[in-house]
């Protein structure tokens, strides 16, 4: 018997998680600005409900009510019960509009949706983590739940790149990061005025001098293709296989459900198979333009 | 109960004659459904609502080639004596336009409302082998790890009435892909029609529980052997006048291993990257939100909208675009088409239907592209018009 004409069968079959295809209000309590373009909310469910788990890496689907829909990562810690945290930059119409919010306004919120950092991958091995500019924000998650397991692995390198310090994000958190002794953490800018007196380059310089053993060591990198691909060589180049690292990966998304096919990278739904994709299946991606 | 064969089971077949087809439409719509099917409208058949067999394109055929389709008139009265035109099902499973919900500004808050479907089922009438393909290949896009609640709801209630295709057009090649042209399995009824020798009557085949219902309400005869000779005959002949072949061994690597080919340049220059060729496809399901809201902003709605790989705002990010290219948009459609989407969804999106080939305005063959690329490079010259 054929049950293709009623592919669902007697019950209707597997419904959606609640939040996947319709935006659920959730009202902004905290919003700090961050940079002249940049801030960060942090929101609970409107109906005092609770939000579904996230892992390190995943995004959700902002909504303003009227305007639209962006995809945002997720920055805040997996482990705080009770809200989600997001970093938005005014890039466009609808990350403008999400930006202005104040205190107490509703956001929509779907997800989460997607595949995050590989955090058990780093059982035992040193970690290297390479963010540019906004890259910071999907990273940040990763950061908090590997300094909740810190002796689960060796060292900890993160280098992170700002455009200039006035763009340097989650400021404050940053000084007690770099203040810490189980832990590197460098900061450099694009470019800076003469009150900067820390690096001025590209991350990527500063791969060469980074602490960690390539045999046993785990890369996570976010930030504009180019500083991912140019990092992932660089530390190809200090002997890190292409399979040991971890890239985040942006494309036009406006399903997230690997249904409307704008994000498709290859074979990857970005917004499903992604955002975080291993750098060995990447490469050869990367290697074709306008894929 | 009508006389004749009392029930039916699956797999079970009978004989309908020409006269009583018009007791398929009085059963559809004892059972509720709303018939569409094929249908002669603006110099071409399309699907819309049938009321009756005298909606249907009787006595016309479709002549098509690369970039051409003309309807003729054929010398017999015949229901289904034609092949697909530029519509699909997939406009009712996934409307080109569907509101997905309704928020509804509530003091500081809103609220959120998914578009119910209340609709009546639909009774597809005359889906072609490649088509219940087609539309198998769209479950796998739709009912996945998030089902779609639209497409769910219009999927489980409809009914497909399969037909065998008594013909093959110039731009069909089903039997690559493995779809067609007889009926296998995914259709509630699979009906084929036969003209001749003897009276003008379709034989009947039950394949599911619900098709078996529906076949209790119709004045069925006994199918003799002679009948299901005959119907094995029809799909054999069609089988073999195929106007189109594509070799499918080994196709989803030289889909992907070939991203560099010449062959991509010099499609490129003929594209118009007007995207007929993905909304005609079956297969194919790209779409974009739209964001709809009221003058007075008490209520916003968004909207899903049929998109295409072929748009240059399809990939745009920080307003720059991935692929920005001519080259890059076929290229991107036919590596998916025939390649990556077997990593995607375990199956080929392509069912050979060559919608793509006729109803695109330059006449680009994807067979005749896949050929190219499957040539040793160097070995064909570019081919002439307008390259």
């Amino acid at each position: 018997m054929s049950m293709a004409s009623d592919p669902l069968g007697p019950t209707g079959g597997e419904s959606s998680p609640p939040g996947a295809f319709a935006p659920v209000p959730c009202v902004v309590v905290r919003r700090s600005v961050e940079s002249s373009d940049t801030v960060t909310l942090a929101l609970r469910p409107a109906d005092g409900g609770d939000f579904p788990p996230f892992s390190a890496g995943q995004f959700n689907m902002l909504y303003r009510f009227g305007v639209g829909e962006v995809a945002v990562s997720l920055s805040g810690d997996p482990a705080a019960a009770g809200e989600r945290v997001h970093t938005v930059r005014a890039a466009g119409k609808v990350s403008s509009a999400i930006v202005g919010v104040s205190v107490g306004d509703v956001l929509g919120v779907r997800g989460p949706f997607g595949a995050g950092w590989p955090i058990d991958e780093t059982e035992g091995r040193d970690v290297v983590v390479v963010v540019g500019g906004l890259g910071i924000a999907p990273v940040r998650p990763a950061l908090y739940e590997l300094l909740r397991q810190r002796d689960r692995f060796g060292r900890l390198e993160v280098i992170y790149g700002a455009r200039t310090p006035a763009d340097i994000l989650y400021y404050a958190e940053l000084q007690r990061w770099r203040s810490r002794h189980d832990l590197r953490f460098q900061t450099t800018v694009d470019a800076a005025g003469r009150d900067w007196y820390g690096d001025v380059g590209l991350v990527t310089d500063r791969i060469p001098d980074l602490r960690f053993d390539p045999t046993q060591t785990v890369a996570f990198l976010c930030g504009p293709e180019v500083m991912m691909r140019r990092s992932a060589q660089s530390l190809e180049a200090r002997g890190l296989r292409s399979d040991a690292i971890f890239v985040s990966m942006e494309r036009n998304m406006k399903c997230a459900l690997g249904q409307c096919g704008h994000c498709q990278f290859g074979a990857s739904f970005i917004c499903r198979d992604g955002p975080v994709l291993c750098y060995a299946d990447v490469k050869p991606r990367w290697n074709v333009r306008e894929l | 109960m009508p006389e004749g064969i009392s029930r039916q089971g699956v797999g079970d077949t009978g004989i309908l004659s020409r006269n009583d087809f018009p007791s398929l439409f009085s059963a559809l719509k004892g059972r509720g459904y709303r018939v569409v099917g094929p249908t002669v409208r603006d110099g071409a058949i399309v699907y819309g609502d049938l009321e009756g067999d005298a909606d249907l394109p009787v006595g016309w055929t479709d002549r098509q080639e690369a970039g051409r389709y003309r309807l003729e008139r054929r010398g017999d009265d015949a229901l289904f004596g034609y092949n697909v035109g530029p519509h699909s099902w997939k406009k009712y499973l996934f409307p080109p336009h569907e509101r997905l919900w309704t928020a509804h500004r509530k003091e500081e808050s809103f609220e959120v409302t998914i578009e119910p479907n209340e609709a009546p089922p639909f009774a597809f009438l005359g889906v072609r082998a490649c088509e219940v393909a087609a539309i198998e290949v769209q479950d796998r896009v739709f009912l996945g790890k998030y089902p779609d609640p639209g497409y769910r709801a219009r999927r489980g209630r409809s009914l497909v009435i399969g037909v065998a295709c008594g013909q093959a057009g110039a731009t069909c090649f089903c039997t690559s892909m493995g779809t067609g042209p007889g009926l296998s399995e995914g259709y509630d009824l699979g009906i084929t029609e036969i003209l001749s020798p003897g009276p003008h009557r379709f034989l009947v085949r039950v394949g599911s529980p619900r098709g078996a219902e529906l076949a209790s309400d119709l004045p069925l005869t006994p199918a003799v052997t002679a009948d299901h000779g005959r119907g094995k005959e029809i799909i054999e002949r069609t089988a073999a006048s195929m106007g189109r072949s594509m070799t499918t061994d080994g196709l989803r690597e030289l889909m992907v291993d070939n991203l560099a080919h010449p062959r991509w340049e010099i499609v490129a220059r003929r594209c118009l990257s007007c995207a007929n060729c993905t909304l005609a496809c079956p297969t194919c399901f790209c779409s974009t939100n739209e964001e709809m809201t009221a003058l007075d902003a008490t209520s916003a709605e968004r909207w899903r909208r049929w998109d295409s790989c072929f748009n240059l705002g399809f990939t745009e990010l920080h307003s720059a675009k991935v692929r920005s290219s001519g080259m890059s948009r076929y290229r991107q459609w036919l590596t998916h088409k025939l390649g990556t989407w077997h990593d995607q969804f375990g199956v080929s999106g392509c069912v050979g239907c060559g919608r793509c080939i006729t109803w695109c305005p330059v006449g680009i063959d994807l067979t005749e592209e896949v050929a190219a690329i499957r040539e040793p490079q160097g070995a064909r010259p570019p081919p002439g018009g307008l390259a």
